[in-house]
């Protein structure tokens, strides 16, 4: 068994009280639970204070570029169908500045999770607004408020039938920690949006505003995609968590790690030969 | 030495496979034994417009394009509109019956009678062509064979049919041009490719197995080749969204263990360039491919320049080594690209290969490339002994790479400047100490650099009057052109080609500038970027250029008339 004490403990940059303490020891729980070790999980993540996650943790890790933690991700896989991919960011890596993205990751549908850490704001750069910040949030770079309709990253999810979309929030820890080990056992692209209070830039979606709104789901059927559809709108006085929708849909998969992928000298003689 | 061979020009409308025609004539002409080089001129248009295909055979080697056009086949009367001013004396002109030949050497064809169905003209078309040039009808024969095996038997005996009919016809007809010369010598058995399909087999020769690409002419045919050839034998591809993914895609499969590649041109090589900082800063082989056409912006989607070689050398901010390959042959886009995978993972860090249109669609026909010559390619670790340092600090600035998942070492990589383990500081000795590290990596390549070749004169080692000064893809115009100089015997031409622009090291060329009359540049681009970063780099100023940069490629006749007004 698989201890989640070999993930390892690291002193980090986060504030007290960050919603990623919660979310980094849930992640590191269902690892564990999951029985599966350090060594056979490689973690891409992109920037942002979500983005570090995985220089807390004993993992394999590919800490990328601002918005661009999916491509990477999906490289990994291919190059490595055996390994376990975990693709780890912020809202505004994942939906703004790699929103393009997530929508082809969507598509594609390869066997690799998806952690947002939503926290509606930007945190790394102190508090502007993000595509998940709700309209008429006031920030210093939106002081008449923030001007466009939020983003509904679930609701797109389960739009383009997402094989797994889910959400969560830090403060219900033990369901957060479910849904990464369902998102990780889904096999095909799985999405788990993680509601992860910034203390320190986001006054109006503070711990109290999730705890009061935030409700686990319960006789929902994640297969019925019009129900699903109807819970990921939901936004509001209530916020439903959970399993919104599930489905199967053919993987994008590669058969073998392609570092021990070696051609044959005969095989590339003859592809010289279809020149002459 | 008087010029043997022949430059044949097939003209038409986007859509009347024109360039099916052109490729097959190569082909044949390949098989029998000829030199030649094609250049393809299209518009970006899929139905319509003027395109033209042109192809330069001789029984002896034929290294650029040429001006004038000695067979010329018009499938459309633009075309004839187009290029009537370039026919040389005695062309011959192969036209349909319809088009207006007025004037012309014309061998004017009957395309309905010869081939009923108007799918078989582009046919009617080779086997006019062919034999007009004295050309072998077998060999023509086994290609339309080979071409159309596939649809099975009535299509291949259609075809023949067509194909015997038109040699019959041309057999009957009284027309006066002179055969090509024969081949010499059999020079065995050839390859027929272009330089983008030449980069492709270098990259699997050297083990490439991923490669990730967002569609750009007029570099698709990398990628196109890559999955045409390598995906049977288990290379992995994807179509990304954009070049932005493409690039961040081939990252992380190198990371894990691929032999990574992305193909693109100047605009889509604009949006990868953080990504090539990545790659710098995380150490991740990486081999890019750059197939130049003009910009800025879109510029001209299908048509050549050498203008992006600032780009490409300055790409990604921060600091980090590169190495940049300029193939001026399809052998070198063969050889170049395999090189550039091994410095890539021996050096863990970008290395690019920069080529244009002109060469990227230019066929040659060359000897099968040696591929039990080529030097085994650098591998990364599968485990090391604990405790693992991805950037552990070592005399040349090398780390051992592991790549993840086969051991239980654990590979950190990491964009933010990071400790030895990979781990997110902002110590500045620690700064100082990676930085140092990484760029030590450039004094282990600028070992490895591929020197420039010198073309000098015949009289060995007698100073040049002229140098022309060149990379890439103009290595043909100017080796031409350098002597026909000769052969008037008043200007004694050298000729000093780089198919390495980066790093440059001053010892492996110098003398030869400083010793030269006069020194030229000859680029594809309007501000003489090479002769700049010469000057940069060494302090050597090259005062005189023969710059091109209206889209087409240089020939030599364009750079004999720039150098007019400058020796």
């Amino acid at each position: 068994m698989i201890s989640i004490k070999q993930y390892g403990e690291f002193e980090t940059s986060w504030c007290p009280g960050c919603g990623n303490f919660p979310l980094l020891e849930s992640l590191k729980k269902a690892l564990a639970h999951l029985d599966l070790p350090p060594h056979r999980v490689m973690i891409s993540s992109g920037i942002g204070q979500a983005a570090k996650a995985p220089h807390y943790m004993h993992c394999h890790m590919f800490n990328g570029l601002h918005g661009r933690s999916l491509p990477v991700a999906q490289g990994m896989k291919m190059a490595n169908p055996e390994m376990t991919v975990i693709c780890e960011s912020g809202d505004g890596c994942v939906y703004g500045e790699g929103g393009n993205h997530f929508l082809a990751a969507i598509r594609r549908n390869m066997d690799i999770t998806l952690l947002v850490h939503d926290n509606q704001i930007y945190g790394l750069t102190k508090g502007q607004a993000s595509p998940t910040t709700q309209r008429g949030h006031v920030t210093k770079t939106q002081p008449g408020g923030a001007p466009s309709e939020a983003f509904n990253p679930v609701a797109v999810a389960v739009a383009m039938k997402a094989g797994f979309v889910a959400r969560a929030f830090t403060g219900e820890p033990e369901h957060l920690t479910e849904m990464i080990v369902q998102a990780v056992n889904h096999p095909g692209f799985s999405l788990v949006d993680i509601f992860q209070p910034c203390v320190s830039f986001n006054k109006v979606n503070t711990f109290g505003w999730y705890k009061e709104r935030c409700r686990v789901v319960e006789d929902h059927d994640p297969t019925d995609w019009g129900a699903a559809m109807a819970l990921a709108d939901e936004f509001g006085e209530r916020i439903p968590l959970g399993v919104l929708y599930r489905g199967e849909r053919p993987v994008l998969a590669t058969p073998e790690p392609l570092a021990r992928h070696r051609y044959a000298a005969g095989d590339l003689a003859a592809v010289l030969q279809s020149y002459a | 030495m008087p010029d043997t061979s022949i430059n044949i020009v097939i003209g038409g409308e986007a859509g009347q496979g024109l360039a099916t025609v052109g490729q097959l004539m190569a082909r044949a002409a390949t098989r029998a034994g000829y030199h030649l080089l094609v250049n393809q001129d299209y518009m970006s248009r899929i139905r319509g417009g003027h395109n033209f295909f042109s192809i330069r055979m001789g029984p002896e080697p034929v290294m650029a394009i040429a001006e004038g056009i000695d067979v010329f086949v018009a499938l459309d009367g633009r075309t004839i509109d187009e290029h009537r001013d370039q026919l040389n004396a005695g062309a011959i002109v192969i036209a349909g019956e319809a088009l207006d030949t007025a004037g012309l050497n014309a061998l004017r064809v009957p395309f309905k009678e010869l081939a009923p169905k108007p799918l078989f003209h582009n046919v009617v078309a080779l086997g006019v062509l062919g034999a007009a040039v004295c050309g072998d009808v077998t060999i023509l024969e086994d290609l339309l064979r080979q071409t159309f095996g596939k649809k099975g038997d009535t299509v291949v005996q259609a075809n023949l049919d067509v194909v015997r009919k038109a040699f019959a016809w041309v057999g009957e007809q009284e027309f006066d041009f002179s055969c090509i010369a024969p081949p010499q010598e059999n020079p065995g058995r050839r390859l027929m490719l272009d330089g983008n399909e030449a980069i492709a087999l270098g990259a699997l020769a050297a083990g490439c197995n991923f490669v990730s690409f967002y569609p750009m002419t007029p570099a698709t045919t990398v990628p196109i080749t890559l999955i045409a050839k390598g995906a049977p034998l288990g290379l992995v591809h994807d179509q990304a969204e954009d070049e932005i993914a493409a690039i961040n895609m081939a990252i992380g499969a190198s990371y894990a263990g691929a032999k990574a590649l992305v193909a693109t041109s100047g605009g889509g090589f604009a949006l990868m360039t953080e990504g090539v900082s990545l790659a710098g800063v995380s150490e991740t082989p990486l081999v890019v491919v750059v197939a130049q056409r003009p910009g800025p912006a879109t510029g001209m989607a299908t048509r050549t320049e050498q203008a992006d070689l600032n780009l490409v050398l300055h790409a990604g901010h921060g600091e980090f080594p590169r190495a940049v390959f300029s193939p001026g042959t399809v052998e070198e886009c063969f050889s170049l690209t395999h090189r550039a995978f091994d410095l890539a993972e021996q050096y863990q860090t970008p290395m690019f290969v920069l080529t244009d249109q002109f060469l990227a669609d230019s066929y040659r026909a060359v000897p099968p490339f040696d591929l039990d010559g080529l030097p085994e390619i650098a591998q990364p670790l599968m485990d090391a002994p604990a405790p693992y340092k991805r950037y552990a600090l070592t005399d040349d600035g090398v780390s051992p790479r592991v790549v993840p998942g086969f051991a239980e070492v654990l590979v950190r990589a990491d964009s933010h400047e990071h400790d030895e383990q990979g781990r997110i500081t902002e110590d500045p000795a620690n700064r100082v100490r990676q930085n140092v590290k990484r760029l030590d990596k450039g004094n282990g390549l600028m070992q490895d650099v591929i020197g420039p070749e010198y073309y000098g004169l015949d009289e060995s080692d007698e100073a040049a009057d002229l140098v022309l000064l060149c990379w890439g893809s103009s290595l043909g115009a100017c080796l031409e052109a350098a002597e026909r100089l000769n052969a008037k015997g008043l200007t004694r031409t050298a000729v000093l080609h780089f198919s390495q622009v980066y790093p440059l090291r001053e010892e492996q060329f110098m003398d030869f500038l400083e010793s030269a009359g006069q020194v030229v540049a000859v680029e594809g681009n309007a501000t003489a970027q090479f002769a700049r970063l010469v000057a940069r780099e060494t302090g050597f100023v090259v005062t005189g250029s023969v710059l091109r940069f209206d889209g087409r490629p240089l020939s030599p006749g364009y750079v004999l008339k720039g150098l007019e007004s400058i020796i």
